[in-house]
């Protein structure tokens, strides 16, 4: 059985009075492409940075490639690369520079970085913009820059938050294309979130569905399915999690009142 | 060393890329040197100062360079909420390295922007006493820069948005500028204002600024250096340890 490079155990995060995440327990097996759903304010993005060293968990443990980001957020700095589901690239600075400046951060050796910088933004087909400033870039073409410059370089685990959001199928497609082949050739582990259920379904190996900070289901999609008895993941997650539609980020009474349903629960 | 060239570059590259940042920087030390400088030159001549407007040349050189490098030491905001520090900050380079590179950028820009400064006052009649001094005028200079570009970095370290920014400038550059021996000379205060101005770090900028170029130092320009060593010191390790505990 392949080893575990992603454990976390009772893990909690409360801002103030609301309980983002409530007490998780779940892994991820090395070389695995995991998929972590849930609807928006559900807990993915928070669980993603207390993963990632952005922010300390009030409760519980967490080991990534064997190092705990609290004590020793170097470490584990150093086993991951990350896609943000919000920007983060310098609209001052032209999307070659980005590119660059993450291929030195990431210690990436100057003619492979070339190489890649080359290869991936072509496959974002930005690279006769690559000396234009990000800024003049529309909403799409900053997110595929975002996506090209996390796939940099190589990394043990990979952190996809919402990574294909506002893409047209066709650059989707040829991302996930080049994502499975990194697992598939370097046995990279894929972390991942996404509201695209069907892709979630075609490349995930294994599903965490998380709700009001709790994990409700775990399993591959065909277990999902036939645990909540539905034909489509779409339909086994819309079972797990309910019809109301969420408030991500409310005034003080949706968030009195969020507490206040959980209280009930 | 790559990581601290790196965000250092960017920092230049951001600074003379914004032709606006540069020149609306520089509105407000020019009007200040030409109007003090000629508007109480006369009276200072008269009281048997020599030449204010050259006395008053480095008080302006280091106003706008702690201007400049406070506001760079506060870019950490912007880069906050335009999303770029995020992408520094679970890179797996050690936070301090990321801090010093963004500093020393941030310094140089400011050096950068006094040394305009510093020509804008000679073309208006200010002398400079040796001209082999001007690398020690420099060195005075880089070493306020990156005092407050440090300080700076601290501020919007624990900062959450640029709300405060008129309260710090207010509140805490204005004085410093005004009490630091920048308009006037530190001899003859009242007992208050020489302590005061003794305490503000600034004024041994300041008075090393003017010792290198003038050739009159009131303080004397080793004490200068040896204090403002010290407390850019413990600055940059103040900035770069609130820097290293920033949660997103």
């Amino acid at each position: 059985m392949p080893s575990e490079i992603i454990k976390v155990k009772n893990l909690s995060k409360s801002f103030g009075k609301l309980c983002a995440v409530n007490d998780i327990t779940f892994s991820v097996k090395k070389g695995e492409v995991f998929a972590f759903l849930g609807p928006n304010g559900a807990g993915k993005s928070t669980t993603i940075k207390m993963l990632t060293t952005l922010l300390n968990p009030t409760k519980g443990e967490i080991t990534l490639n064997g190092f705990s980001p609290i004590t020793n957020p170097n470490e584990v700095r150093k086993s991951f690369g990350i896609i943000f589901q919000d920007p983060s690239v310098d609209e001052e600075l032209t999307a070659y520079e980005n590119m660059e400046i993450h291929g030195v951060l990431y210690n990436v050796e100057k003619k492979l970085m070339k190489e890649r910088i080359e290869q991936l933004l072509k496959i974002v087909e930005l690279w006769d913009r690559k000396d234009d400033f990000v800024k003049k870039f529309s909403g799409g073409m900053k997110r595929r820059l975002e996506i090209a410059r996390g796939l940099l370089h190589h990394p043990k685990i990979l952190f996809l938050d919402e990574p294909t959001i506002g893409l047209d199928p066709q650059t989707r497609n040829h991302i996930w294309d080049y994502i499975k082949d990194l697992n598939k050739k370097e046995g990279i582990t894929i972390f991942f979130t996404t509201h695209y259920m069907d892709e979630a379904d075609r490349v995930a190996n294994r599903i965490a569905v998380i709700d009001h900070g709790k994990i409700v289901a775990d399993g591959t999609s065909k277990q999902l399915k036939a645990k909540t008895k539905t034909k489509t993941l779409e339909d086994a997650f819309i079972k797990l999690t309910g019809y109301t539609i969420r408030e991500e980020e409310g005034t003080g009474s949706t968030l009195m009142r969020m507490i206040h349903t959980r209280q009930r629960r | 060393m790559g990581t601290i060239y790196i965000l250092w570059q960017r920092q230049i590259k951001r600074y003379l890329r914004s032709k606006a940042r540069i020149l609306g920087s520089l509105g407000q030390p020019i009007l200040f040197l030409l109007a003090l400088g000629f508007g109480f030159g006369p009276t200072f001549a008269k009281a048997g100062g020599g030449d204010y407007l050259s006395f008053l040349a480095p008080g302006i050189i280091a106003m706008s360079i702690i201007f400049t490098a406070t506001f760079s030491g506060m870019e950490v905001i912007w880069d906050r909420q335009f999303g770029f520090l995020k992408e520094t900050l679970v890179a797996p380079v050690s936070r301090v390295k990321i801090m010093l590179g963004r500093t020393l950028g941030g310094a140089t820009v400011a050096v950068f922007q006094g040394l305009i400064v510093l020509l804008i006052a000679m073309l208006a009649g200010a002398q400079v006493g040796n001209w082999f001094m001007i690398p020690v005028a420099i060195l005075f200079m880089f070493l306020i820069a990156l005092l407050f570009t440090a300080v700076g970095t601290a501020i919007a370290s624990v900062l959450e948005d640029m709300q405060g920014f008129q309260l710090i400038v207010n509140f805490f550059i204005m004085p410093l500028f005004f009490l630091s021996g920048a308009l006037f000379p530190l001899d003859a205060l009242p007992g208050i204002i020489t302590l005061i101005v003794r305490l503000n770090p600034l004024s041994y900028g300041v008075d090393g600024i003017r010792g290198a170029l003038t050739g009159t130092s009131a303080i004397g320009m080793p004490t200068d250096f040896v204090v403002l060593i010290l407390v850019t010191g413990f600055f940059l390790w103040v900035g770069s340890y609130l820097f290293s505990k920033i949660q997103m």
